[in-house]
């Protein structure tokens, strides 16, 4: 089962376990990660669980669709191009270990 | 003393949490009469609903959330009644909580239709996990499906059924889907587009009665024309009506749901409430308004929250709310009315466009089709009272995400 790390604004790291396929977003709700809110469920429609994604993984993340790509403009906190929405990535084993910074805001 | 939260629904949580992260450290106490831990709505009638979807639940929070934020959930639990001299709310467990200051997140429960055949097997709502799970698996055998009511539930589950292989019938009594949250420009194109994907949308026809099968459970929908349409599975989606009878037998105001000011503090200051629940002034329509959506009831959850911790503003959110009817992605900022001045932008030959809504010539309102960058313009654009003249936003090629750059940027 792969790991996520959720890194915070203030520096301290949450790592977490999860069933292959699971979502940035949801693997963080599941695991009670501060700074992650996912409000629509995961649907890509609220931009509240905007991750910025550590670059030595970015080959492995899925691409990003239009309408990811669309409500990325419309973040919080800036976007960047390490930006994604939490719920649009899953994490499999390509992604394992995988390390994402948690934004300082998402609403 | 303590805060005690009737709900726990989007609307519940939020307070609860953001009561914790505010500072609060006085006990809080979440009463939510399902048995579940409290969960994600808005999958219920999407994804969940999906031949591929994944039947688990999304928690809205994680059980060591509660322990973590020393939060006491009693789920399982109904309150029953508010005494408001000895500021106490009774379980119906014969527990009694007392309080300083009390949330009413009570929601809304689903209307029900009175007509014959209303109670047979096969015919439900759809508003709980309970629902989803027991619609979830009906859809992997139902073949004729009717949906009761053409409102945002309704169109979102008939898109689902006709993504499992159903055969889709939805009647809806009035001229169009949606009429009481869309334009007429909006709910005429939805009409169109779930026309043309193969659910039988009908029109200004409601439901009479339902036939009982041969096996006991229904067997068809007759309609308020007189057709017979066979129906192994119902569903009805004829709205909602708010969760306000605590607090009009508490003497609390009610009207359309719980009255609130601007604070979201009921006639009562010791008492709020928030979410689908609450009649609130809103600045965006310029009269009381009920709203039934996550965003509303976070928001309303957030503000709560600071009000109780003494920070007393008005409550201006721009409302947000979105809906997903197979490959369709309906987001709509603002409040619009039937009979708003509408610009289109955008292709809705090609599924892509916003219809821009006006009021005395003030943009106050934009519903989005596949086009989420419009619509976070409009939710910023509507946040700071600015948007296009009309006359602008006609002109060929008229991006809104571009305006929203340049205005907010001048503004800045």
């Amino acid at each position: 089962m792969p790991t996520i790390t959720y890194v915070q604004p203030s520096g301290q790291s949450d790592t977490v376990t999860v069933e292959d396929n699971t979502s940035l977003m949801r693997a963080a709700v599941a695991n009670n990660v501060n700074g992650i809110v996912g409000e629509c469920g995961g649907q890509a429609m609220c931009a509240t669980c905007h991750v910025y994604v550590r670059p030595e993984f970015a080959d492995a993340l899925p691409d990003i669709s239009e309408d990811e790509e669309e409500m990325l403009d419309c973040t919080t906190a800036e976007r960047t191009d390490a930006s994604r929405l939490g719920c649009q990535v899953r994490v499999s084993t390509e992604l394992d270990g995988i390390v994402v910074d948690i934004p300082e805001g998402q609403v | 003393m303590s805060v005690v939260i009737i709900g726990g629904g989007h609307a519940g949580l939020q307070v609860a949490d953001s009561l914790r992260s505010g500072g609060y450290t006085k006990p809080v106490i979440i009463i939510e009469d399902e048995p579940e831990l409290p969960y994600q709505r808005p999958p219920l009638s999407k994804d969940y609903l999906a031949a591929s979807g994944n039947p688990e639940p999304l928690p809205l929070r994680t059980p060591s959330f509660y322990q973590d934020k020393d939060i006491d959930l009693r789920a399982g639990v109904r309150a029953t009644d508010i005494d408001r001299d000895a500021s106490t709310v009774t379980l119906s467990d014969g527990s009694v909580l007392n309080y300083e200051h009390l949330v009413l997140a009570t929601g809304a429960r689903n209307r029900e239709l009175a007509c014959a055949g209303a109670t047979l097997e096969g015919v439900r709502g759809l508003k709980t996990l309970e629902d989803a799970r027991a619609l979830h698996s009906a859809l992997a055998t139902a073949r004729n499906v009717v949906v009761v009511g053409a409102g945002f539930i309704g169109l979102e589950f008939a898109a689902a059924a006709h993504a499992h292989g159903c055969s889709v019938t939805v009647l809806e009594f009035a001229p169009r889907p949606m009429g009481r949250a869309l334009t007429p420009t909006t709910a005429e194109w939805f009409a169109r587009k779930h026309q043309e994907s193969g659910i039988q949308l009908r029109l200004n026809e409601g439901i009479d009665h339902f036939d009982v099968g041969p096996d006991g459970r229904v067997g068809a929908a007759v309609s308020t024309a007189g057709t017979t349409y066979p129906a192994d599975l119902v569903v009805v989606g004829i709205g909602v009506v708010p969760n306000d009878d605590i607090a009009a037998r508490a003497g609390l105001q009610t009207q359309n749901g719980i009255l609130v000011e601007s604070t979201l503090r009921t006639s009562d200051p010791s008492i709020l409430a928030i979410g689908d629940c609450a009649s609130y002034p809103s600045v965006h329509t310029g009269a009381v308004t009920r709203l039934e959506s996550v965003q509303n009831a976070a928001a309303h959850g957030r503000h709560a929250a600071q009000t109780i911790l003494g920070t007393l503003t008005n409550y201006t959110d721009v409302p947000w709310f979105w809906s997903t009817q197979g490959k369709l992605r309906l987001q709509m900022a603002g409040i619009a009315q039937a009979d708003d001045d509408v610009v289109v932008i955008g292709n809705p030959g090609a599924a892509a466009f916003s219809v821009l809504c006006y009021r005395d010539g003030q943009l106050v309102a934009v519903e989005s089709v596949n086009a989420p960058a419009d619509h976070m313009a409009a939710r910023k654009l509507l946040a700071a009272g600015r948007g296009p003249d009309p006359a602008e936003a006609a002109v060929a090629g008229f991006s809104l995400k571009e305006y929203a750059r340049a205005a907010l940027l001048a503004a800045a």
